[in-house]
């Protein structure tokens, strides 16, 4: 059989326009933005690029360090209940019967098809204070009040909704509901691949069915479960919207410092010292993935 | 072709307001220029002003706008007058415009920047003298509007529409009426029920009119104290919204809003449980106004446009459909006495003389952004 990458002309004749696709709107615009970096405001719209560490060493100040932990602790949180509720749904994806499988795989891919604001100003209406959870509560409680005073005891006083908006809670939920697609696919195609017949064996020998979960299929589903935390981790510690649309007073992320910092504050320069923090920090987790990955693959 | 881009919240305010205020949408028709009109497709709305001359460039215009902040069917109109076409693009802060022209004019004919954003682009070289013999009907502007400090002689922009800050109120939850900054900025009465404009040089000049200082006085002193009041206030504070308070107090998520009168005046033709009021200590105005950005590919075009935007006519029916306050004197004689003698659009000249225009400060801007960044991380 012959290597098709024996064949540089064939190859290069493929690579060639998306190589300078990326290089023109992806390498290039990247690099001015890190050149930015170390630039300072000499003018309204003038930027000096002198080379200095100022912007660099201003981000590292409590303040926005702070403001970082806390975006890395938030996309954690989001990455983890993804993680919970991910999983049983990629699993009874995965065990579903074959002529389900594709329309299961639809409804979760589904809400790709409408755009991140509509959906979450759709979430704004779910969980507003006349919202649709606090009406339906609100029905209830009046509705179904008489049977407190029935089995004896005080009659409950007027409803009061339930907080479920401008808040970190209800960031975590935006987050959550954004992402939860990131996380199941990749599970899916992990446990999809996975070799049922272990886990009857697994069954067989007399290990309970948490027992085979654990043991069984998530260690053989790691990779799978790994690139699920990252895809999910990365875009959650990069958002923007939800915070700025569903958060309180104390919601902001690192990605709300630097759009500010674009445009309110005007300081390019600064703004893209932070975001390249922000790429950095993603760069390690992915090259960490990636030793990760040969190491395994040195091993086999 | 598509003429304007239009959001589905612009649709559902032009409607109501047109219902609150019994305008019908079209049928209003000025003289027998109906032969205008057949190029813009809508017939039974003939051009306000007479046919305006070809200025010898292509017929086209990129209008650079805010959202809901033109008439009905302005733009069908100039172009039944003119045969331009405008396209019109929406930005949402003043910020998204500054920093999308920053780099260079993308093609904008005409932008619609605030008055400390005029300073701002004119110090930045970002916008052109405009020609006052192509814009006749600067004679339609309100005297008062038209030696103002930010662009004296107004060599650079034109009045658009003018706006003031205060507190928009839900009148049966809010008593007594809030005719302070204190319930807001001060106070935990009204605890999770209150939202602030989360812009944080409007916040920080207008705690210190709360203070009893000039919105262009505060020094980096002043912030230090204002930033531990703000500090102290956070709790009790709801959200900081994105210029759309309005919606929140409508939706009934917060009783007390820092927003513009403007805002409220549309949201009141819907829900007459809302007022507005300009606090007893001052607050800070606002003007937006028509600008050429540099290296706009039109600018005659631009010219004949903003001529026809302060029009008598094309400005009623704007104002009509945005119900801001217009400085377009001979617009607003045209309108009826529910928007003249409105109080919310048309504040008391008392309360007005106690309100300021913020200059541009270069200095303050990246002081005040900080300080706000550590508020909300606070």
């Amino acid at each position: 059989m012959q290597d098709w990458k024996r064949q540089p002309g064939f190859f290069a004749g493929i690579a060639a326009a998306p190589v300078t696709w990326l290089i023109l709107f992806f390498i290039v615009p990247l690099g001015i933005v890190w050149a930015y970096s170390f630039g300072r405001n000499t003018g309204l719209t003038s930027i000096d690029i002198s080379g200095t560490f100022a912007n660099y060493a201003r981000a590292l100040e409590p303040l926005y360090l702070e403001i970082f932990l806390k975006s890395v602790a938030v996309a954690a949180l989001t990455t983890l209940i993804c993680l919970i509720v991910g999983f049983p749904v990629a699993m009874a994806i995965a065990f579903a019967a074959p002529r389900w499988k594709p329309w299961l795989l639809l409804l979760v891919m589904l809400p790709f098809w409408t755009n991140l604001l509509i959906r979450t100003y759709a979430l704004l209406s779910v969980l507003g204070t006349r919202g649709f959870v606090n009406q339906s509560l609100e029905w209830l409680w009046n509705h179904v009040g008489w049977l407190m005073t029935a089995i004896g005891l005080a009659e409950p006083g007027p409803f009061e909704p339930l907080p479920l908006l401008y808040n970190n809670f209800a960031v975590i939920f935006g987050l959550v509901y954004v992402h939860l697609p990131f996380m199941v696919l990749p599970l899916y195609a992990a446990l999809d691949r996975l070799d049922k017949s272990l886990i009857e064996a697994s069954l067989d020998l007399g290990a309970g069915h948490w027992k085979t979960i654990t043991r069984i299929v998530a260690p053989l589903a790691a990779p799978g479960i790994i690139s699920g935390l990252i895809i999910t981790f990365v875009p959650a510690l990069g958002s923007y919207l939800t915070p700025d649309l569903m958060g309180g007073t104390d919601s902001q992320m690192i990605a709300n410092v630097i759009e500010r910092q674009f445009k309110r504050a005007n300081d390019w320069p600064f703004g893209a010292a932070l975001s390249f923090m922000l790429m950095y920090a993603t760069f390690i987790l992915i090259a960490l993935q990636a030793l990760r990955n040969k190491k395994i693959e040195a091993r086999s | 072709m598509e003429q304007r881009t239009t959001t589905l919240a612009e649709l559902a305010n032009r409607r109501s307001l047109l219902k609150g205020l019994g305008v019908a949408a079209v049928g209003l028709s000025f003289g027998g220029l109906a032969a205008c009109s057949k190029e813009s497709g809508n017939s039974t709305d003939a051009a306000a002003s007479a046919k305006i001359a070809p200025t010898g460039e292509e017929p086209k215009l990129n209008f650079y706008n805010w959202d809901t902040y033109i008439g009905e069917t302005t733009l069908d109109d100039f172009k039944g007058a003119s045969g331009t076409d405008v396209n019109m693009s929406l930005f949402a802060t003043n910020d998204e415009l500054f920093a999308k022209l920053r780099a260079g004019n993308p093609g904008f004919d005409v932008i619609v920047p605030s008055n400390d954003f005029v300073e701002r682009m004119v110090t930045a070289d970002m916008i052109v003298p405009l020609d006052h013999a192509q814009i006749p009907n600067i004679k339609n502007i309100d005297p008062s509007f038209i030696d103002v400090a930010y662009d004296p002689g107004r060599k650079y922009s034109m009045p658009y529409t003018w706006l003031v800050l205060g507190i928009g109120y839900r009148k049966s939850k809010v008593k007594p009426v809030p005719d302070s900054w204190k319930p807001l900025f001060d106070s935990d009465q009204y605890k999770g029920r209150i939202s602030l404009l989360s812009e944080a040089g409007d916040l920080f000049r207008l705690y210190g009119k709360y203070l009893g200082k000039s919105v262009n006085d505060l020094t980096a002193a002043d912030i230090k104290t204002i930033e531990a009041m703000m500090i102290k206030q956070k709790p009790f504070v709801k959200a900081f919204h994105e210029d759309n308070g309005q919606d929140l107090l409508v939706k009934g998520e917060v009783d007390l809003v820092l927003e513009y009168n403007g805002d409220i005046a549309q949201k009141m033709v819907e829900d007459d449980d809302i007022d507005f009021i300009i606090p007893k200590e001052g607050s800070q105005l606002n003007s937006d106004t028509l600008c050429i950005p540099k290296g706009a590919p039109h600018p005659k075009n631009a010219h004949a446009f903003i001529n026809y935007l302060l029009d008598a006519q094309a400005g009623k029916k704007i104002t009509e459909t945005i119900l801001y306050p217009t400085p377009n004197a001979a617009a607003k004689a045209l309108m009826p006495d529910t928007y003249k003698n409105n109080p919310v659009v048309f504040p008391p000249a008392a309360l007005l003389a106690k309100c300021e225009y913020a200059k541009f400060r270069p200095d303050m801007q990246p002081l005040y952004e900080e300080a706000f960044t550590r508020v909300r991380a606070a």
